[in-house]
């Protein structure tokens, strides 16, 4: 699955015990694709010596909410899911 | 605690940069050896900075938490040894 600008999302509340870079303050909540800024390798495993391949898409996802402050994270394209 | 940079505080945020000592920029040079030479990546720095304790993590300053890393994950890679 790969995800456009301008789609919403959701970003997986799932836990996970290992290194990754989805910060939890994040995780199960919902935004907007601002733009893809392409394949990388994956530190979920690749910080446990591995090659971190297959490439991961990685999405800027602003989050939604009607504060006039906003908060953008990179999230990896695994974390993510289509939202309504 | 690590993926915000510590615990909420009301203490301000210091904002000017401040001099690096000698031995942070030596540290910074390992790490950049040690990754040009495959020892170790950025993902594995971020992991043993993530596996300190949370009161150590607190103390430590940016390059105390490399420091501690670099050392554990060497340690476990037995480049290094106690």
């Amino acid at each position: 699955m790969s995800f456009e600008g301008g789609q919403r999302v959701r970003i997986s509340g799932r836990s996970h015990g290992g290194h990754h870079r989805t910060p939890d303050y994040v995780k199960g909540k919902t935004g907007t694709i601002v733009l893809s800024h392409g394949p990388f390798t994956n530190p979920e495993t690749r910080a446990y010596g591995h090659d971190g391949l297959p490439e991961q898409q990685l999405y800027l996802v602003a989050l939604a909410g009607d504060t006039k402050d906003r908060v953008y994270v990179d999230v990896y394209e695994h974390w993510l899911e289509e939202a309504e | 605690m690590h993926d915000r940079g510590g615990w909420a505080t009301a203490e301000p945020i210091v904002r000017e940069d401040h001099e690096l000592a000698d031995w942070e920029v030596l540290m910074d040079a390992i790490f950049g050896a040690l990754g040009a030479r495959g020892v170790m990546n950025v993902d594995e720095l971020r992991r043993g900075i993530e596996s300190m304790p949370p009161e150590e993590y607190e103390r430590a300053s940016y390059y105390e938490r490399w420091l501690y890393s670099v050392e554990s994950i060497l340690e476990e890679k037995g480049v290094l040894d106690r």
